[in-house]
């Protein structure tokens, strides 16, 4: 038998606790709005005593049933455009490839602290800038009033969905839209190269979807299950071949997170879809607060940076705490829509 | 028979199946745990295949739960992409 790679760990009744948890309000922002949970399960695991990449791993195992059984709720819906979700994620596997090869040389080259710095700085960079993008879009359907109104299609969507190369234009039948396999490539691939870094790749491919290629609000989250079931599997069977996958671990996070998984899959039929927008910028602007935070940290690590021990410690805890109530944050908003929907249906 | 007993059969049915394979996997979790880490041949596959029936028995267990306590979709007047899903 080959040895195992895995060290026994044993389960306390409040690391059972903590995974249920954290994996029922992560699956109830999946279902919602396509991706999350992992930025805190991660390194929940981890202070659990968990190895990183045991951890990685086992969040990898639980998050590609999470996302079928997710993708199949909403696609009962008329949520998902399989197509274009098997498209991007595609591009999506290589860019995952290669951003996991990015990842490898810059922790040869800097170490840990160097690796984590630039994981660090992607989380801050990619989210303040998309985040932001996502919330100004929301704000302005909430100034304009018209929150049940049809989404617009953003210019750039016009234009890409205009642009016609013989040969590689795609018909998204459910996205109701038209688009080369140009722009679906790329945005892919980025998708695929966020996921490697900070294992959150929904949070580029689904504004993308809706900005860059014009897919409604709705078609993106539940189609982002689809890419997240394919990076989720091919992830899982690379960890288990080298046997990392702590397959209890991974069951016990997935109990919690298929109910809320389906949760929140339902609560995407009571609310306007401008409530996914505010949801996903702001979980995505507090997730950019909290690594913003360790950055002096890191910097501190690699010698360029004066700080102190207390002060570097209380900034992790600080950063951690932040990364809890970016998941929290996002439960309420979901759940208090879904009451308000509830009620207007129901009156 | 009523529509809720019947949803209470499935959920107990479900919930059932769901529950067994949570008590096999912490009943013989060293020995699952020494299995399931193994990397050679096939055993690669199992987590995946494990991963795989418990969504099934626990994801049809929870959207019974769901269903029974009265938390449905409402999918008449949501509009996709110029098509009504239902």
């Amino acid at each position: 038998m080959e040895p195992s790679a895995v060290e026994f760990l044993e389960l306390g009744s409040q690391h059972v606790v903590f995974l249920l948890v954290v994996g029922f309000v992560g699956g109830l922002v999946s279902g919602f709005i396509g991706s999350g949970g992992a930025f805190v399960l991660t390194p929940g695991m981890m202070s659990m005593g968990v190895p990183g990449v045991i951890a990685v791993a086992s969040n990898l195992c639980h998050k590609f049933p999470k996302a079928l059984v997710g993708a199949y709720t909403r696609y009962r819906f008329g949520h998902v455009d399989i197509k274009l979700g098997l498209v991007m994620a595609v591009s999506a596997a290589a860019g995952m490839w290669i951003g996991a090869g990015i990842q490898q040389s810059v922790r040869e080259r800097f170490g840990e602290s160097g690796s984590n710095l630039y994981v660090s700085l992607a989380f801050v960079v990619v989210l303040t800038t998309v985040g932001g993008f996502v919330l100004r879009d929301a704000w302005n359907i909430y100034r304009s009033g018209r929150m049940d109104a049809e989404e617009r299609t953003s210019r750039l969507a016009k234009w890409v969905q205009s642009v016609e190369i013989p040969g590689t234009m795609i018909h998204f039948r459910t996205a109701g839209i038209r688009v080369s396999a140009l722009f679906t490539l790329p945005l892919g691939f980025a998708t695929g190269l966020l996921a490697s870094m900070i294992a959150v790749g929904g949070f580029v491919g689904v504004p993308g979807m809706m900005y860059v290629l014009g897919a409604p609000a709705l078609i993106a989250t539940a189609t982002e299950l689809v890419i997240a079931f394919v990076m989720g599997l091919g992830g899982t069977l690379k960890f288990a071949m080298a046997g990392m996958v702590d397959i209890r671990l991974a069951m016990i996070i997935l109990a919690g997170s298929l109910f809320g998984v389906q949760l929140g899959a339902i609560g995407t039929t009571f609310v306007p879809p401008y409530v996914i927008k505010v949801v996903m910028a702001a979980i995505m602007l507090i997730v950019a607060v909290s690594r913003a935070l360790v950055v002096p940290v890191y910097l501190a690590e690699l010698g360029l940076f004066g700080l102190s021990q207390p002060v570097a410690s209380m900034l992790k805890t600080a950063s951690f705490a932040l990364m809890v109530a970016s998941l929290a944050v996002g439960a309420v908003i979901i759940i208090g829509a879904m009451v308000r929907g509830y009620r207007t249906a129901a009156s | 028979m009523s529509n809720t007993r019947k949803l209470l059969g499935k959920l107990t049915a479900s919930g059932t199946a769901s529950g067994l394979c949570y008590a096999g996997l912490f009943a013989y979790e060293i020995e699952i745990m020494a299995t399931f880490t193994r990397t050679d041949g096939l055993y690669p596959l199992l987590p995946v295949a494990a991963a795989l029936v418990f969504s099934f028995a626990h994801g049809a267990f929870t959207a019974y739960f769901w269903e029974l306590v009265g938390i449905r979709a409402r999918l008449s007047l949501r509009r996709t992409s110029g098509q009504i899903a239902e």
